[in-house]
């Protein structure tokens, strides 16, 4: 396990842009639901990531189209970054028949299959074993394929973790296991759950290869996630990412659990001044991109957000008649 | 026709499936061992290689979760619980994702994955070895849940569930692993949710499920001498179960005896009891009996084993109770 010291690096001013564009399509989103989870408008559970952009827009950057991405309840950023579509995210939230999962799934249950986005769901961890399984399949196939899974330190509490590991490792699979540490796990801290902040050791301890970096720095990600992509893709089995993180809003809605007792006040104002998007914004006008340009870029994403809620918005309710469709596939595949 | 074990014909039905399609494979707990699989998955390591015929940790939970991920993306996993016990330390990937993910994702995706539980009751063996847990899964949408009790069936359905594109669980017995009969060679489906009348009659319907139906069968052999003609049903599929084939048997005779080795509170028998009342109660000329196991864990002693299980002469009583 290397961890990684802060070095800010940039990279080429085009990458940087799509980055930059990346992580604002998710704040921005994750703003937008925040407000109308707080008009009552949305009204399934939202987990929002805002803070913890440069994770999945890093991780996504280095992927095929082809790779798989699972995720958890906080997967907004997965999805969007992996290339799910806004419109039917948003029509999601609002519980739309237009929505990704055709309003079943609601904010803490999304995919994408075309995308590689196969799911995201609540149950803390349980994707990871998943995540494992689509490894091997791609090795049994000789795909190619690389798959990552995605969740917050409160699932390496879970046993998935450990036997899933331990399997990846065993059978050197092409999995990418990304942690994003943001410190909580709904309202308890790290050191409230673990006598050791180390959860990156796991790699070590399950014979696999392991990072720890600085997951608002999106070019560490990237970079990290492109060296383990490629050392998956070439058969030399998984990677744990540990991507060190702060969560701005609460564990969940837009409030930030100051409210209900979280004492982080000045925590959060700290891992503010950390700031991915602003981070990038920096690197890209130290890189001689124009204030002008990226206040565009900014525009034009606000501008996507808003058109996808006025999509939710006017989308046709699931009908009652498809309530007990597809509890069984019809599909027969041999 | 040849006849197998139904041991041999479960290993049959697995190199064929495996044979025939490169998206089968195999994984979980002992599946080289004969410790654990008994003659069921004899040398297949040998046949197959062991890039497809993975014997695992002890870790349920990811290995369940491994499968149904592959399943997910293009793969025709089996995964391998030899002692259903064991299984419920996946309970998680099973109930919460397996059964969940079409509905959750509106067919988008799907679990075309096999969990093989064994049942390994008796032999002194205790509560954790023995438990037979299918009315726990039966309860849960999305999964389908399968009992062979004969070498046939064990092959048929094993092909059937590899094949039906759903989460199914194939729960055999180990009671049932030297039991002999006919099995065609060829590649051949028992459809999910089809009972099989056993035998005609016309005093008493008893619908039996999974080693249940074997003991039937030698209750029917007691209760004919008797002069009683009894209707057998082996249920085989207990999600979905085929309510026609048992409602117009039960309309018929008017009297029903349902065995299943499984709890008797909240189980397959209750559902089923539940069911008939429900919808032809009127056929009904006599309180319908159960013959399951008393609600208490299974115990090690083998005079205490004796008195726990159930078999043909509790199914006799029952009969002779229903018709008196």
């Amino acid at each position: 396990m290397t961890v990684q010291k802060n070095r800010v690096v940039s990279l080429p001013n085009e990458q940087m842009l799509s980055f930059f564009r990346g992580m604002q399509r998710i704040r921005r989103a994750e703003e937008r639901i925040g407000e109308l989870v707080q008009s009552r408008e949305v009204r399934t559970p939202c987990h929002l990531s805002i803070g913890q952009e440069a994770i999945p827009v890093g991780i996504c950057a280095a992927l095929k189209s082809t790779d798989t991405v699972w995720g958890g309840h906080r997967s907004h950023g997965h999805y969007l970054a992996k290339g799910g579509d806004l419109n039917a995210m948003m029509a999601e939230v609002f519980g739309k028949a237009t929505g990704c999962a055709r309003g079943r799934g609601g904010s803490m249950h999304l995919v994408a299959p075309a995308q590689g986005v196969f799911g995201t769901v609540p149950l803390v961890a349980a994707t990871i074993p998943l995540a494992v399984g689509a490894g091997l399949s791609a090795k049994l196939q000789g795909t190619g394929q690389v798959a990552v899974a995605f969740f917050g330190d409160g699932a390496t509490d879970e046993g998935h973790f450990h036997e899933s590991l331990n399997l990846a490792a065993l059978y050197r699979l092409p999995v990418l296991f990304v942690c994003e540490n943001n410190l909580y796990s709904t309202h308890l801290t790290l050191k409230e759950r673990r006598v050791k902040d180390n959860i990156g050791d796991s790699a070590t301890l399950h014979g696999m290869a392991g990072v720890v970096l600085n997951g608002n720095d999106v070019t560490a990600v990237y970079l990290a996630a492109h060296q383990a992509a490629h050392r998956a893709g070439t058969g030399e089995g998984p990677t744990l990412l540990e991507c060190r993180t702060y969560r701005w809003r609460g564990h969940v809605g837009p409030a930030a659990d100051l409210e209900v007792g979280v004492d982080r006040q000045c925590e959060l104002h700290e891992w503010q001044r950390c700031d991915p998007i602003e981070l990038c914004r920096d690197l890209l006008s130290a890189g001689g991109v124009s204030a002008a340009r990226l206040a565009e870029v900014s525009a034009e994403v606000s501008e996507e957000i808003e058109a996808a809620v006025r999509f939710a918005r006017q989308s046709p309710c699931p009908d009652e008649s498809e309530l007990l469709h597809h509890v069984y596939a019809s599909r027969r595949g041999v | 026709m040849r006849t197998l074990t139904y041991a041999q014909a479960i290993r049959e039905a697995h190199a064929q499936l495996l044979a025939e399609d490169p998206r089968v494979f195999l994984i979980g707990q002992g599946v080289r061992n004969p410790w654990y699989a008994g003659t069921s998955l004899q040398d297949l390591d040998k046949e197959f290689g062991r890039e497809r015929i993975i014997d695992s940790p002890v870790s349920e939970n990811a290995t369940t979760g491994a499968a149904i991920g592959a399943a997910i993306t293009g793969m025709r996993p089996i995964v391998f619980h030899p002692r259903m016990d064991f299984m419920l330390l996946a309970a998680d990937p099973i109930i919460n994702q397996a059964a969940n993910w079409s509905y959750l994702f509106a067919g988008q995706v799907s679990v075309p994955v096999v969990i093989r539980a064994v049942i390994n009751r008796g032999g002194e063996q205790g509560a954790q070895h023995s438990q037979a847990m299918h009315a726990l899964f039966a309860h849960v949408p999305g999964l389908k849940v399968v009992m062979p009790s004969t070498p046939h069936d064990a092959k048929g359905l094993l092909i059937a569930a590899v094949r039906d594109g759903n989460p199914v669980l194939y729960i055999d017995d180990r009671w049932l692993y030297e039991l002999d009969g006919e099995v065609p060679d060829m590649l051949y489906e028992v459809p999910i949710g089809a009972g099989v009348l056993r035998r005609t009659g016309k005093d008493v319907t008893v619908v039996a499920t999974s080693y249940m139906a074997d003991e039937a069968t030698k209750a029917v052999e007691t209760l004919t001498e008797r002069g009683i003609d009894v209707e057998l049903i082996d249920l085989r599929s207990v999600k979905p179960w085929d309510r026609n084939l048992v409602y117009s048997s039960v309309g018929k005779t008017g009297r029903l005896v349902i065995a299943d080795a499984a709890w008797m509170s909240g189980g397959i028998a209750a559902e089923i009891a539940a069911s008939v009342v429900g919808e032809i109660f009127h056929a009904l000329k006599a309180p319908i009996a159960r013959v399951c196991l008393p609600d208490a864990p299974a115990p090690t002693a083998a005079v205490l084993e004796r008195a726990y299980y159930v078999g043909a002469e509790d199914i006799v009583a029952s009969v002779e109770k229903v018709l008196a």
